[in-house]
């Protein structure tokens, strides 16, 4: 007897559970995406409207929004080239390197293995803004002020990168796939091009879109190495939009700016969404 | 047998030089991250420390130094008290945001793991709250501040709710303006905190929790009992990580506040403190910036390493 009622206890138990998880899930979802739907709905309006209040409907300015930001005085357009050019090198580079990296411990064996894996371990939480003073001096001494190289060619050397690759590494390559490889006459760089590569593209995918994106926001170092106006970088306008008194602008443009800024991360991140949320717990935490 | 031994001799000698030739292209392949985090890395480390014992700033349009003077950079720095109160001002914005950031997020890992709830939508809600993660912090940074400003739309949205009668000046309350900064950063990083302690969850071996069932627990048990205990190292990473990023906490308080770190200093951070010296090229005091900083997050990197890999070593 007593059972059936624990039963129904514990199922209408269970039910108000669900019921919280999802009054409480939904709650989140809108706080994360309200400033996103203000924004988009913001970008649709004339700076007239904009002064006369908040609205949650569209509007119909979103052309002539944009194409008064491509006639403006902002350099928004070339930013945006730029930060797309660093960005997709960074990214590039970062996982072709960094898998040859995870490479070089995974399947070679050799005096120092030990010692170079350990060291990267413990370098992967040092933030760069400590070294940043020294950066500066470094680049300003090699002529390398005004160039994008220093903000592209630092990502070879990327430990989480590293680290999230070599433990994907553990799991897709065995190295009898190698030891098969030399047998036919492979060479080392040729095996790792044709076999290697090909077959951790997933995990690269996922950390080429990690790079990209974290390259794409960076803003504290880029301030100190691209001065030129036409060499500057999406973040470092917001920044420069921000310290001039931007409240009195265009505000229609300084929304469609924020927009153009924020959604392409956005459309790239739900398209690949699926791979992304899989593959983030995937490389820290398994330890 | 002997003579089995002396056949299999030469052949493991060969076997092994052929091994050794191969094993030559481990440190071949090392060459590139070397030589960049030797250029890029190592190297401006030395000189940022090096650059902390000397005296070397622009007085007016005079450059003064550099100058060697010990350790006069530190005593400055701890001596005008000034870094106390930005190191108070990046802990208290962390911990605001830190401490609603992981309640949410262990609730949620518990959810989306929990086989019994059979929640819908659960991917859809997992990309949903870890998008804010990859967006730009300047970007959000200015959109709150426009969204937030004296006449902007949330204070128009507040007023026609009638919650409030008059515009509330976010920017010039201390705690308004720190609560902005939290919750942009709880905004961004609750998602990632989920996810991460919801694979720790998923390690967790599902007998135990069927046995404490048969025992009778409760979910709530459940949790404090289990989950928790098996959780503690994942949660100590989390939290370890997250201090460290606290630390470097600079966009979004920098683009929110211009640089000025209003009101009264109530939002300056580390690094906000160290881009303002950067900026004014007195590479002295950036540098014993630095250099503290760098041994903090080194100490806490330290920390890190001890708990996730250490072990790992030592049961393998």
């Amino acid at each position: 007897m007593s059972e059936p009622i624990g039963e129904i206890k514990k199922s209408t138990s269970t039910h108000a559970r669900r019921v919280i998880a999802y009054i409480v899930l939904i709650i989140l979802s809108i706080l994360c995406l309200f400033w996103f739907y203000i924004l988009l709905i913001y970008s649709t309006r004339s700076n007239g409207e904009i002064q006369k209040g908040i609205t949650f409907i569209p509007s119909t300015h979103f052309v002539e929004n944009f194409k008064n930001l491509v006639n403006s005085s902002q350099p928004v357009f070339q930013g945006l080239r730029n930060s797309l050019i660093i960005a997709c090198s960074s990214a590039l580079l970062s996982t072709y390197f960094s898998t040859l990296t995870a490479y070089a411990i995974h399947v070679y064996d050799f005096k120092l293995k030990k010692f170079i894996f350990t060291f990267i371990l413990m370098i992967m939480m040092v933030p760069t803004q400590v070294t940043v003073l020294g950066f500066i001096q470094l680049m300003t001494k090699m002529n390398l002020i005004n160039n994008f190289i220093p903000l592209i060619v630092p990502t070879i050397a990327a430990p989480v990168t590293f680290y999230y690759l070599k433990q994907y590494m553990e799991s897709a390559l065995p190295l009898a796939l190698i030891e098969a490889a030399r047998i036919d006459g492979s060479g080392e760089i040729r095996t790792f091009n044709t076999i290697a590569l090909p077959l951790m593209k997933p995990a690269i995918a996922v950390q080429a879109i990690f790079t990209f994106v974290s390259s794409w926001n960076n803003y504290f170092i880029p301030t100190f190495i691209l001065k030129k106006e036409k060499m500057k970088t999406i973040p470092i306008i917001i920044a420069q939009l921000r310290s001039s008194d931007y409240l009195k602008f265009d505000m229609g443009q300084v929304y469609m700016m924020i927009t153009l800024s924020i959604f392409p991360v956005i459309i790239v991140y739900l398209i690949l969404s699926k791979h992304i949320v899989s593959g983030i717990a995937m490389g820290s935490v398994k330890g | 047998m002997a003579q089995n031994q002396a056949s299999v001799a030469p052949m493991g000698k060969g076997k092994k030089s052929k091994v050794v030739r191969y094993n030559r292209w481990g440190y071949i392949f090392l060459i590139p991250f070397i030589a960049v985090f030797l250029v890029f890395n190592l190297i401006p480390l030395i000189s940022t420390f090096y650059n902390s014992f000397f005296e070397n700033y622009m007085a007016q349009l005079n450059h003064v130094g550099p100058n060697f003077v010990g350790f006069q950079n530190y005593k400055t720095l701890f001596a005008d008290g000034k870094i106390w109160q930005y190191a108070g001002n990046t802990a208290i914005m962390w911990v605001m945001g830190f401490i609603p950031q992981i309640i949410v997020s262990l609730l949620l890992a518990q959810w989306f793991s929990d086989t019994r709830l059979k929640l819908k939508g659960s991917t859809f809600f997992k990309t949903v709250i870890y998008m804010p993660n990859l967006i730009m912090a300047s970007a959000f940074s200015l959109l709150f501040f426009a969204l937030f400003s004296d006449g902007g739309p949330i204070n128009d949205l507040l007023m026609k709710m009638h919650i409030l009668d008059e515009p509330f000046k976010f920017f010039s309350s201390k705690w308004a303006t720190r609560s902005l900064v939290a919750a942009m950063n709880f905004l961004m990083w609750f998602g990632n905190t989920t996810i991460l302690l919801m694979a720790g969850i998923m390690g967790i071996d599902v007998s135990l929790y069927e046995a404490a069932e048969v025992d009778g627990a409760n979910s709530w048990q459940r949790f404090t009992r289990i989950t928790l205990p098996l959780l503690k190292p994942i949660l100590i990473y989390v939290m370890i990580t997250s201090l460290i990023g606290g630390i470097q906490m600079f966009d979004v308080p920098q683009i929110l506040t211009n640089g000025t770190g209003n009101p009264t200093d109530s939002t300056m951070t580390l690094i906000m403190y160290l881009n303002k010296h950067l900026y004014s090229k007195n590479y002295g005091m950036g540098g014993a910036i630095s250099v503290v900083l760098f041994l903090l997050t080194g100490a806490l990197s330290l920390l890190v390493y001890n708990i996730m890999y250490r072990k790992k070593d030592k049961e393998a």
